[in-house]
Formats: C-alpha cells, sequence, structure tokens
C-alpha cells in the first residue's frame, strides 16, 4: 500500500513539475488533467477509512470534473483564443525547474512546522499539498497567458483539495460538492473572460492588461 | 575481500569500453534498417589512430597536448574505483564518490583548456558550452547519488574502508542496493536513475543533448573542441570517450540491475549485460528523439537536477 | 424565513435570465428588493428559526449584516429601474478611448443581480465554515459579470483583475478552512463539526498551532476579498470601471459580507483565548489599510477610484476597531453600517454625474452645484460624511474607535489613526471641493449638452435621487440618534464577535 501512495504522490509531484517546464499551452491543460485524474485517486488509496459510497462518489466526480471537464473546456478556450505557447514568461522554463526544486524544500520545511495531530496515511502527502498550492500560485505570477494563470489557479486549488481529501475527511458532502461547483463555475467565468479579451484585445496575454492603475 | 574479481571491474572496463558505441551505432542502424558499421569499429579506429603520427600546429602550447593525456589518465583512476554492481571498486576508499566526480571534472577542464588553447573561436565555444551543461549536470549526479545512499540503507554492512560520519566508499553504497532495497523504495531508486541516465547522456554527449555524428561546428559541444587534435592524440581522446561511457553506463547498470549474491562473479557478469542492454537503451533514444535546441539543455538538465532533489527529499522525509 | 431569503432573489434571478429586457426583468427585480427588504424587517420583529441543524442561522452580527445588505439592495434597485430605462442599449462610444462598446444583456444583468443579492444572504447566514467559503467564493463569480455590464476595454481588465485576485485570495481561505478541520479534529479522530457555535463551545481544546495557521489563511484570503491592504490590488479597478450602482453593492455589501467571514474566525480564535494575537494582525493590517489608501486618495484623478480608495481606508477603520477591541468593536460595528450607507450614497451620486458630464476625471469636471443641484448636495454631503464630520453618523464610530485607542493607552495607534484620517480628509476635500464649485465646465467640448438640461433644482431624475438622498439621511440620523434595537443588536454583535 504504501508504494503506492508513493508512487501517487511521486507522479503528483511530477505533473507539478511538468507544468512549470512546459511552454506549449496544450501540454499544460493535458499536465493539469492528469493531475487531476491523480487526485481523484488520492482519496481511494489514502483514506484512513473502507471504502464509503461517500467517497467513491467524490472521487468520481473529482475525476470527471478536474481529469475531464475543466481541461474540455479550456482546451476549448485555446481553441477559440489561437494561441499554442506560452512565450517568454517573466521566469524561464530552468530558472522555474529550480525554483520548483526549491518549493519542494520550502514545502516539506512548512509541513515540518505543523505537525499533525493525529496519525497520517504518509508523512509526504502534507508536503505534497503544500508543493502543489505553491506551484500553482509560481504559475499564476511568473506566467504572460491569462489561460496559464487559469491553471496556476486550478492546480492551487488541487492543492489544497488534495489537503482537504485526505486530512479533513469529515467535511460533509454538502460542502466538497459546494467547492467543486465553484472550482467548475470559478473555470467556466475565466474561460468566458478569457474569450473575451481575446475578442477584445487579440491577444490574452494578462501582463499587457494595464490600462488601470493608480 | 582481496578476491580476484576486484580486477574484473577496471579490465573489463579497458576491454569491452570500445564495444559500447558499436552497439548504440549498431542499434541505431538496425532501427533504420540499415546493416551498419561492425560492432568492433572503435577497436579499428583506435588501432589506425596510435599507428600514425600527430600535427600540432605552431600557435598551441603544451596544454594542447596535455588535453587528451589527461583526460583518459583521469578516466583510468576513476575506474579504479567505479563498482561493477556488487563487485567493489579496485581502491574503493571512503569518500570515493566525490573524488570519481571531481575526476571528470579534471579531465573536463583540460578538454576545455586544451580546446582553447588552440585559439580557434568555434573550439572557445564547444569548451563554453560543455562547461555550462557540467554545471548542472554534476550536482544532479552528486544529489541522485546521495539519494541512492541514502536509500541503500545505513552504514557498517560491509568493511571496505573505515566508515568516517556516515560516509561511504560508492562501493559499499552498491553493494547494500539489493532487491528488498527496490521492493522499498523502488520510486525513489527511479527517480534517481531517470537523472543519472539523463546526465549520462549529458556527460557523453548523446542526443538529446549533442548528437554525435554531426559535424556542424555550430551546433556540436564535444565533438567541436577536439576537432584539432589527431593520431594518437585523437586515439587517446576517442578511447577516454568510451571509457567515460562504460563509467556513466556501468553506474546506472549496478543501480537498475539489483544483483547481489555470494558470488562476486555472477554479480559482475550480470551487471556488464546490463551495460549493454543499456547501451542498446541508449541507441533506441538516439533513434527515436531529435536533439534538443541548445537553449533547450538548460531545462532538460535542470529537470534532470529536480528528479534527483525529488529523490534525495523523497528519502530524507518519505 | 432563512430559506425564502436565499431563496426569492435566487429563484427570480434564474426567471430573470429567460425574460425578455424591458420592464419585466425591472420590476422583478424592484419586487424581490422590496420582498427582501420586508423579509429581513420580519427577521427584528421575530427571530427565525434555525435551519438545517443549525448551519443557516442567523446570529447579531449576520442580522446587522444582512440588514446592511438587504437596505442598499433596496436603494440600488430604485435606482436601478432608473439608470436601466436610461441606458442606451445599443452601441455607443466610449468616453475614454472613443472605442464602440454594448452593454451586457439586461436580463443577463438582473439575473446577476439577483444572485449577487442571493450569495450575500448566504454569507450573512451561514454558520458552517465550509458553506461560509462557498458562498463567499459565489459572490465573486455572480458579481464577474456585474462589473463587465459595460463591454469596454478597461471593464474586462478589471473584470479579469477580479475574478483571477479574488479567486486565487479565496482559495488561500480555503487551506484556511481546512486547516480549521485539522484544528478540530483529536487524537481518537473525534471531530467537532465546523460550526461556529460548536466550534466556540469547544474552543480550549482546539489544536493552538494549527488554528493559528487557519486564522492567518483566513484572514489573508478573505482579507483579499474584503480590500485590505496590501491584497486590494483588485479593487480600485472593479470599483472604478463597473456601473455605478454595482460599485455601491461592492462597496457597500459585499466588502462588509467578507468582513464577516473574518469576523467569524475571530469569534473562534477569541473564544479560543488567541485574542491578543489575532488582534495584533487586525491592527496592523488595518493602519497599513489607511496608510496605502491615504496614499492614493491625495491627488487621485479619478474620482470613482479615489472613493474605492475610500473604501480600502474604511475597511482598514473596521479591522482596526475590532483589533483594538472592547469598545472598538461596537465602533467598528457602527461604523460598517455607517460605512455602507455613505458609500453607497456617494457612489450613487458619481453614477449621477458620469452620466451627465461623461468622465471620471477630477480634473475636468467642475461646477456640480450648478448644473446638478440634487447631486451636488449629496455630493458635497457625501463628502463630509465620508471623511467623519460632526453631524453624521460616521463621525461617531471614528470617535469610539478613537476613543477605544486611548482607553488602552495605545498612543501610537491613536496618532497614527488621527493623522491618516486627517490627511486623507484633505485629499478628499480639494477633490471634492473643485469638483463641487466653480463654474460648470460641462458640458464638455464633445458637444455632450446633457439633453437641453435646465439649472433647476428639480431637473434631475427623481429615481436617480431618492435612492442616495434616503441613505445619506439615515446617515445623519445614525449620527444624532441610535435607535434602541439596532443598539441592541449592535452591542449583541459586539460581544458575539469578542467570542462571549
Amino acid at each position: 500500500m504504501k508504494i503506492v501512495i508513493e508512487a501517487l504522490i511521486v507522479l503528483l509531484i511530477l505533473t507539478n513539475l511538468k507544468l512549470i517546464a512546459s511552454s506549449r499551452l496544450s501540454a499544460c491543460i493535458r499536465v493539469v488533467a492528469v493531475q487531476g485524474v491523480l487526485l481523484g485517486l488520492m482519496p481511494l488509496i489514502a483514506g484512513q477509512e473502507a471504502l464509503t459510497l461517500r467517497i467513491a462518489a467524490l472521487s468520481g466526480l473529482t475525476m470527471l470534473l478536474k481529469g475531464v471537464v475543466f481541461p474540455w473546456l479550456l482546451l476549448k478556450t485555446l481553441r477559440s483564443a489561437n494561441v499554442r505557447r506560452e512565450i517568454e514568461p517573466f521566469v524561464g522554463y530552468a530558472a522555474s525547474l529550480m525554483i520548483g526544486a526549491g518549493l519542494l524544500f520550502l514545502a516539506i520545511w512548512m509541513s515540518r512546522q505543523l505537525p499533525m495531530p493525529f496519525a497520517v496515511t504518509s508523512p509526504l502527502i502534507m508536503p505534497l499539498a503544500f508543493f502543489t498550492m505553491m506551484i500553482g500560485l509560481f504559475a499564476v505570477i511568473s506566467r504572460r497567458k491569462a489561460i496559464t494563470q487559469v491553471l496556476g489557479y486550478l492546480v492551487m486549488e488541487n492543492g489544497i483539495y488534495a489537503f482537504g481529501l485526505v486530512f479533513a475527511q469529515h467535511e460533509p458532502l454538502l460542502v466538497e460538492l459546494g467547492i467543486l461547483l465553484d472550482a467548475f463555475m470559478a473555470v467556466f467565468v475565466m474561460g468566458i473572460t478569457i474569450f473575451h479579451i481575446n475578442r477584445e484585445f487579440d491577444h490574452i496575454d494578462a501582463d499587457r492588461l494595464s490600462a488601470l492603475k493608480g | 575481500m582481496t578476491d580476484l574479481s576486484v580486477l574484473l571491474g577496471p579490465i573489463s572496463a579497458l576491454v569491452l569500453a570500445p564495444l559500447i558505441p558499436g552497439i548504440i551505432n549498431r542499434t541505431k542502424a538496425v532501427v533504420a534498417g540499415r546493416t551498419g558499421q561492425s560492432l568492433l569499429q572503435l577497436y579499428a579506429d583506435l588501432l589506425r589512430l596510435f599507428r600514425k603520427g600527430a600535427v600540432y600546429s605552431r600557435t598551441t602550447s603544451w596544454v594542447f597536448k596535455a588535453g587528451p593525456v589527461a583526460g583518459l589518465s583521469c578516466m583510468a583512476v576513476s575506474l579504479a574505483m567505479l563498482p561493477l554492481g556488487g563487485v567493489p571498486g579496485a581502491m574503493a576508499f571512503t569518500g570515493d564518490l566525490i573524488v570519481m566526480v571531481y575526476l571528470m571534472g579534471l579531465s573536463r577542464f583540460f578538454t576545455a583548456a586544451a580546446a582553447m588553447d588552440t585559439g580557434s573561436a568555434f573550439e572557445g565555444m564547444g569548451a563554453s558550452r560543455e562547461v555550462q551543461f557540467s554545471v548542472l549536470a554534476e550536482p544532479a549526479l552528486l544529489v541522485g547519488l546521495a539519494a541512492v545512499a541514502l536509500a541503500a540503507g545505513p552504514a557498517g554492512l560491509f568493511d571496505a574502508g573505515p566508515v568516517v560520519n556516515g560516509f561511504r566508499s560508492l562501493s559499499e553504497i552498491y553493494h547494500q542496493l539489493t532487491l528488498s532495497v527496490w521492493a522499498n523504495d523502488g520510486a525513489i531508486l527511479l527517480l534517481a536513475a531517470a537523472a543519472l541516465f539523463i546526465v549520462a547522456l549529458t556527460e557523453n554527449c548523446r542526443i538529446p543533448v549533442d548528437d554525435p555524428n554531426t559535424h556542424l561546428e555550430l551546433t556540436m559541444i564535444h565533438e567541436v573542441m577536439v576537432l584539432d587534435h589527431s593520431g594518437p592524440d585523437f586515439g587517446m581522446i576517442l578511447y577516454a570517450a568510451a571509457l567515460k561511457l562504460w563509467f556513466f553506463l556501468a553506474l546506472l547498470s549496478g543501480l537498475l540491475i539489483p544483483v547481489r549474491s555470494e558470488n562476486l562473479w555472477i554479480n559482475g557478469i550480470s551487471t556488464i549485460i546490463g551495460i549493454f542492454f543499456l547501451a542498446v537503451g541508449v541507441g533506441l533514444v538516439e533513434s527515436v528523439m531529435a536533439r534538443l535546441r541548445l537553449l533547450r539543455i538548460p531545462q532538460l538538465l535542470a529537470g534532470a537536477l529536480s528528479l534527483s532533489a525529488l529523490a534525495l527529499v523523497l528519502v530524507l522525509w518519505g | 424565513m432563512i430559506f425564502l431569503l436565499i431563496g426569492v432573489p435566487v429563484l427570480a434571478g434564474i426567471i430573470a435570465f429567460f425574460i425578455r429586457p424591458g420592464w419585466m426583468p425591472r420590476f422583478l427585480l424592484l419586487a424581490v428588493a422590496v420582498t427582501h427588504a420586508g423579509l429581513t424587517a420580519g427577521v427584528w420583529m421575530v427571530e427565525p428559526a434555525p435551519v438545517l441543524d443549525g448551519w443557516l442561522l442567523l446570529d447579531a452580527p449576520g442580522q446587522l449584516f444582512l440588514s446592511i445588505t438587504s437596505l442598499l439592495f433596496l436603494m440600488v434597485s430604485i435606482y436601478a429601474v432608473g439608470y436601466l430605462a436610461r441606458e442606451d442599449w445599443g452601441s455607443r462610444q466610449d468616453f475614454k478611448e472613443g472605442l464602440l462598446f454594448t452593454n451586457a444583456r439586461e436580463s443577463v444583468f438582473v439575473c446577476c443581480l439577483l444572485l449577487f443579492l442571493g450569495t450575500m444572504t448566504l454569507v450573512t447566514v451561514s454558520q458552517h465554515f465550509g458553506l461560509l467559503w462557498v458562498a463567499v467564493e459565489a459572490t465573486t463569480l455572480v458579481s464577474a459579470p456585474l462589473i463587465y455590464f459595460h463591454r469596454h476595454v478597461r471593464s474586462l481588465e478589471a473584470t479579469w483583475k477580479y475574478i483571477m485576485i479574488c479567486s486565487v485570495g479565496i482559495a488561500l481561505a480555503l487551506l484556511g478552512n481546512f486547516f480549521l478541520a485539522v484544528a478540530a479534529t483529536f487524537k481518537g479522530q473525534e471531530h467537532i463539526p465546523l460550526l461556529v457555535k460548536n466550534l466556540m463551545d469547544n474552543a480550549p481544546a482546539l489544536h493552538a498551532p494549527w488554528l493559528k495557521s487557519a486564522f492567518i489563511f483566513m484572514l489573508v484570503g478573505y482579507g483579499t476579498k474584503m480590500g485590505l491592504a496590501p491584497l486590494h490590488t483588485w479593487l480600485p479597478d472593479a470599483h472604478s470601471e463597473s456601473p455605478s450602482l454595482v460599485s455601491a453593492l461592492l462597496s457597500g455589501a459585499l466588502l462588509n459580507c467578507a468582513f464577516l467571514a473574518v469576523l467569524r474566525i475571530y469569534q473562534v480564535c477569541a473564544a479560543a483565548g488567541m485574542d491578543s494575537y489575532g488582534r495584533s494582525l487586525l491592527v496592523g493590517f488595518g493602519l497599513f489599510s489607511m496608510l496605502i489608501a491615504a496614499a492614493f486618495i491625495v491627488r487621485q484623478i479619478d474620482f470613482k477610484r479615489m472613493l474605492a480608495y475610500s473604501s480600502v481606508e474604511h475597511m482598514g477603520i473596521l479591522s482596526l476597531g475590532v483589533g483594538l477591541g472592547a469598545g472598538g468593536v461596537y465602533g467598528a460595528m457602527l461604523h460598517a453600517v455607517n460605512h455602507s450607507l455613505t458609500k453607497a450614497m456617494l457612489f450613487l451620486a458619481a453614477g449621477n454625474i458620469i452620466a451627465v458630464y461623461k468622465s471620471k476625471s477630477t480634473r475636468e469636471i467642475s461646477g456640480v452645484f450648478s448644473v446638478l443641484p440634487m447631486t451636488g448636495v449629496l455630493w458635497v454631503g457625501g463628502f463630509l460624511a465620508i471623511t467623519g464630520s460632526p453631524p453624521f453618523g460616521l463621525f461617531v464610530s471614528e470617535l469610539l474607535i478613537l476613543k477605544a485607542a486611548l482607553d488602552q493607552g495605545r498612543w501610537g495607534v491613536a496618532m497614527a489613526y488621527l493623522a491618516l484620517l486627517s490627511v486623507i480628509f484633505i485629499g478628499m476635500a480639494a477633490i471634492f471641493c473643485r469638483m463641487a464649485q466653480g463654474r460648470s465646465s460641462g458640458p464638455p467640448a464633445t458637444g455632450l449638452t446633457p439633453r437641453g438640461l435646465k439649472t433647476t433644482l428639480f431637473n434631475e431624475p427623481l429615481l436617480s435621487v431618492l435612492p442616495p438622498l434616503a441613505l445619506g439621511a439615515l446617515t445623519l440620523v445614525l449620527g444624532l440618534y441610535i435607535p434602541e434595537g439596532l443598539h441592541r443588536v449592535l452591542e449583541l454583535a459586539a460581544a458575539a464577535v469578542e467570542g462571549f
């Protein structure tokens, strides 16, 4: 069991690194899709309790939304915006990877500062959640294209959600569904906004949205 | 532990290393549907080169001549420390891992210096690239091996030398890489192996980092540095390159093939067979991949570094 | 009762999406606003029963903020009826860049307004932290289309920043939620539901480091939504580019809702005996917000941005008041009421000015008194009110907060507070006076004569003057006299916030 969980965690960490190392936007979206599916598997494997209908439903829905629906929405947006690559991000790809490795250490350090009050399946899950979150934030601030920022937001949400799935399993189903619904709406609204940005400006570079200041 | 088997590593390396480029080339040829050159082609080349005389430009100094000699001797010394799977190196000692990595650095220094000694702009460019990439490749190698060392378990099961503060010889580390380590920390070893594989490709100038067959000075890295060498000097360079390739494949093979039986000969032979399989693997990679753009190479190496950093993190806190 | 409060606006919003533009959606908007306000008034008479096992429950802070929201929404929807009737629905020229733009569909606008009301109501009645988070994030999502009502490039930019910054910020609050869940789990996996009441009852048993981290993350997360500096960057853009009535709602109602979310977690912290820890953070954020606001208000050239920064300032004052504790909390509650009323009034008046002058520049506009006498009076009165001049309610609440600081002997905080308030007063005075007085600068050179407007007292549309006037009158009343019922609720709310 331990090896399965560890493999899952390693794969999730690798998807994060892959996200900040690839310039092709469609590849980034696929990476996030894979991450969503892996995340959906997480409660099935790492849960401390027996498999209940609730966990199964949650995991299935997570995989469906994060693995299929979001990527599909974003790919659709990408096609309408007609951009393929992230050109000249604020932080280069090699440097991003280095920063990613640094963030990993930071995530582990942070999770050491907050010891869990109860026993957990694997001590790596919390660093993973922090790391995923930080990678998401990093993608939001270091990339130009609006769509990469949405991806960053999604990844950040994934990290937080991973934390919730594993540690806060007592959250009522209603809340979990609400969170998923909100994430869905957020991606939907952001997608529409990107569509409008593309139509108005002929580009989706968020850093060039700079008319408002002061 | 003074067994004749400790000589297996260095001798097999010195004898069999030139076979590896042959295997890679043959694999590529087969994949491409060609017959390809003989498996023993490099032996013939070396023989030919060593019978020739060398030509030296008037602008070069002793540095130029020292490059190939230093390169070959550095490789020969590192091979003496290299374990062949479970077979310890002939002169294993505590901390030899670091010495090996820096011997590589020394040989790189002399090769680069010799290249710059010619005063050719192209060779200087090659030297600059070689040094630039090794800046990233070296930490990836060291961090990856550190992860492997920690995964292999605590020191003290094997007496190849005095144990100082948990430092061990590479031979001892490799000796402890048994099947049970794989069962426990397979993910870590795989990550480290992936990082080592990328480093091996970089250090040996294989595709996707460098193309050993190209002769465009603008895109080459290693080949461009040795353009001016001729005769026995060039022979030494080719031989040292083959040894280096052997060195890295042996590291990988020892990691990937956890045969640690009582009989050291079985361990050694299985590792050598592993090396041959890895050579086929390198050939396959070269057949299916194109060379990366020069600008993307640091990214690949940064990837390798993050893989080994990840392995280290996992083994430290997993 | 609680179900009705949430259900009516949400259902009506969904209906509004499908009906044709025209008087129907406007009528629906007004009807829902009146119903909602009526229901809210009913809440003051009869205490509503908790529903869903206490997940939805109206306590004193919730009641206070619900009433503000409902009142503002009523005023704004009266204003909206006139506003939407006068809107030009075809494509027209943007007055800043001269590009053509159109409006979003009216039914979508009304739909989003109603959903906005519904989600804000949900925020005020949520007792469960998870549900609270869901509701706050939902307010962001339904208000984004409102900001992008005028479909030009600047509002689009503002929408993008709003949605991106707020979503990322609120995601941090979600992490805070999960931290709270960990803090509420004990050794034997025994778990307290994340209801405010249950958490407060068991507060001393909560795991302290996790509760502290939860507080930090929620403060940062909801603080982003609330506009606390340095997390306020979306706020001036969103408030200045959205239609004025939406700005009024964002500033007067939405920021308060986010503030309520911060209060909820502060409540738990205070009950757990960590109030000094939370307070120092709140005071720090509060003063820093005031500082940033002061720096940007002085010499501001866009008057809607100036109002937006003023919101940042007042959110800072709210946080400062709660951070000071004791009498400051009561002051902060009163301040929330007064600020909402005054800021909404100012934004509505600003809408009237923009409608005539077609400009938001403080440099180009002068003579509002002579062109729009009623709005001019409102504008200057609003200025006096928002800066806390004596007869108005804000004076009382700001004084209460100052008194709390002085009572505790925190001279440094009191001095900084007073200094920043006076800088803001001077900065705003310069802008407001220049705009209100002088000869009419407009109608500008483009010949945008406001349709043969005569400078008489009653030339302005009644529907666009009455709501701000009513709001202003209320602030004035609150400055002179606080009704007994309100006083009781304010006290209860302050006590609840302090963790009793």
